[in-house]
């Protein structure tokens, strides 16, 4: 049953942050097909990952609100790629609950199907089909039957032809739409890719990264666009850049050795004795 | 300064060129089985060999394109594909031994003294039947071997070792006399085909407008899925996988449509190929074979539609000569092509034309 998320049932983030589930609900409906009654678009809970005895995720619990902006930090090896590879079905947990909405178990979940369900990723190292024109790589990456036979039927109609207008205006490619994406410089491959999860129209955005490789004109920009995300989108950020993690939070989360270390607003976390220590004091 | 309007003009006029190339081409294909049916002494007249070689070659052309679709579109380079070809071969085949035989047992098995035809001989005395074979048993190897493979994501060096290993266990099973396909003498001694005199100069030319016609027609086809959404959606399960599936899609389907779609199209080649040779055996599916039509695609260029056919055609075209001129230096000198296409041709030939174009 597709049950919208209705204002009443949601967390408030003036009264109820800090309660029982961590996540800020902003009172933004999720969208069509995802029931987020709860305010909550993304529940981790105990997730364990080792590799060959490594133990890359313990115990890991995170929530995260209907149109939330939130960003992870963490010093190296601290697990936030692992973590997005749960989230993305790339890697399997070794026991915990993941749940995208109220309803769909992203531990039984493929990569293809999560993806349809509506989490976009983008990728620590710009990934986008090189051999592709811009513009064909947000066709696509667009929202529409990904089967084989949708595709080989497929032709754009005049309503797709001018959301990938619109995104490439956003990501100001516009001029560079014909070129090969293997062409465009790191800046402009990074914009693509955010462009292809935009016209994805995802719930959930898990970002790695965004920014690195990017000038600082471009960096403002991100974060511009994100803050303009922000709210019709549910957003996760893994950056390193505190001055953009700055600028766009509004709630940061600090992983270290696989666990959640301290969670709130980038003021309260940076004064964190213990986040000091592993991490921002280095 | 000059450069951008050189290069846009070189850009319009290539399609022309190439469509004017291609028409051609075509003409002179047409024109060949016609010219067989002149009699022997006009100067025109082409000859039998001639019109066999140009056949042979032609459904290489087939196969070489086949492999294209899957190598140079969805980046899945088969060692094997000389399995699929045999395969439609040994379909025709054994239609073409029955009409042979005629109420008999074709002649291997009398000398096996077999007494009666094994179960999957059934039905195989008629021509339809036999068409089906020629799709389906390709196609359901192709299948079945494709699910197992992309469910369990085996790609790159593996998967290729996988279908040089298969198209090997192939050989390796044909060339029992057992197994019902006449061992390692194959099938040959083929009389008629439909009711008409195999080597009659008219079969001859109508089996060879048939190829052309299958040439054609999957040249046509894909031409067709390159420029549809599923050729880029084939592009990028070759160039980033990953990121496609993050994107929504299951690449499995995507492959194995594809994976299908061109061994069945090498089953067809392989079908119009026994009757104008007149041997199916199992060296067909020798790996070295399947290794050869790689060598065609990646002289020809792989990504393009062209390239395969030019390198399906050039490399055989001159094994030819070789062989007769120079027979001993043949494995050498294609040993030495292959090196000299991978360190100056990374795009092959097509790519070679493209730049002078351009320059």
């Amino acid at each position: 049953m597709k049950v919208s998320a209705t204002p009443e049932t949601m967390l408030l983030p003036e009264q109820d942050s800090g309660t029982a589930r961590d996540a800020i609900g902003l009172g933004v409906a999720a969208g069509e097909g995802l029931n987020a009654r709860h305010g909550t678009i993304l529940t981790l809970e105990d997730i364990n990952v080792s590799f060959d005895g490594f133990k890359a995720l313990t115990n890991l619990t995170l929530y995260i609100g209907v149109g939330e902006l939130r960003c992870i930090i963490g010093p190296n090896g601290a697990g936030k790629t692992t973590m997005m590879d749960v989230i993305t079905g790339k890697t399997r947990p070794d026991n915990g609950v993941a749940y995208f909405g109220e309803t769909y178990d992203l531990t039984e979940m493929s990569e293809y199907e999560i993806a349809q369900a509506g989490i976009g990723r983008k990728f620590q190292k710009p990934t986008v089909f090189e051999a592709l024109s811009v513009f064909e790589n947000l066709e696509l990456a667009q929202k529409t039957g990904k089967s084989v036979w949708a595709s080989l039927r497929a032709k754009l109609s005049g309503e797709q032809k001018d959301r990938i207008d619109e995104v490439l205006a956003t990501i100001r490619l516009d001029g560079s739409r014909h070129r090969p994406a293997g062409l465009l410089s790191h800046g402009q491959k990074q914009f693509l890719e955010i462009g292809m999860l935009l016209v994805q129209d995802p719930h959930l955005l898990l970002l790695d990264e965004p920014v690195a490789g990017m000038t600082d004109a471009e960096t403002e920009f991100t974060a511009e666009l994100f803050r303009s995300l922000a709210g019709k989108h549910s957003l996760m950020v893994v950056e390193h850049d505190m001055g953009f993690v700055g600028s766009i939070a509004d709630h940061v989360t600090v992983l270290h050795q696989g666990q959640v270390l301290a969670e709130g607003s980038l003021e309260d976390v940076q004064r964190d004795e213990r986040v000091i220590e592993v991490y921002l004091g280095r | 300064m000059n450069q951008p309007l050189t290069l846009t003009a070189a850009q319009k006029a290539g399609p022309a060129l190439t469509s004017l190339a291609l028409g051609v081409v075509l003409a002179i294909l047409v024109a060949m089985p016609l010219l067989h049916l002149l009699p022997a002494d006009n100067t025109f007249h082409v000859s039998a060999y001639t019109l066999t070689l140009v056949g042979k070659i032609l459904c290489y052309a087939i196969v070489a394109l086949a492999l294209d679709l899957v190598w140079g579109y969805a980046g899945l380079l088969s060692l094997g594909h000389g399995l699929f070809f045999a395969l439609g071969g040994y379909a025709m085949g054994m239609y073409l031994s029955r009409q042979a035989a005629g109420d008999g047992l074709p002649a291997f098995m009398s000398f096996l003294a077999w007494t009666e035809l094994p179960w999957y001989w059934y039905g195989t005395s008629s021509f339809l039947w036999a068409l089906c074979l020629v799709v389906l048993a390709p196609g359901l190897l192709a299948f079945v071997f494709g699910f197992f493979a992309f469910r369990s994501r085996i790609k790159g060096v593996y998967f290729s070792i996988m279908t040089q290993a298969l198209t090997f266990a192939g050989m390796l099973l044909f060339f029992r006399n057992e197994t019902g396909f006449g061992g390692n003498n194959g099938f040959t001694g083929f009389t008629r085909i439909l009711g008409f005199e195999i080597t009659a100069p008219a079969t001859r030319a109508a089996l060879f407008l048939a190829t052309v016609a299958l040439l054609a027609g999957s040249l046509l086809l894909g031409w067709r899925l390159a420029r549809s959404k599923f050729g880029r959606v084939l592009t990028a399960v070759r160039d980033a996988e990953n990121r496609l599936m993050f994107c929504g899609y299951d690449p499995r389907g995507y492959k194995l449509f594809i994976w299908t779609l061109s061994a069945v199209l090498c089953g067809l080649a392989g079908a119009l190929y026994v009757p104008q040779v007149g041997i199916i055996n199992p060296s067909e599916m020798a790996p070295t074979q399947s290794i050869e039509a790689a060598v065609w695609v990646a002289l020809g260029g792989r990504g393009t539609l062209i390239g395969p056919l030019l390198g399906a055609g050039i490399v055989n075209g001159m094994k030819s000569w070789f062989t007769v001129a120079f027979p001993e230096y043949w494995l050498f000198f294609l040993g030495a092509l292959f090196i000299v296409v991978t360190l100056f041709l990374p795009r092959g030939v097509v790519g070679l034309l493209k730049n002078k174009g351009e320059a």
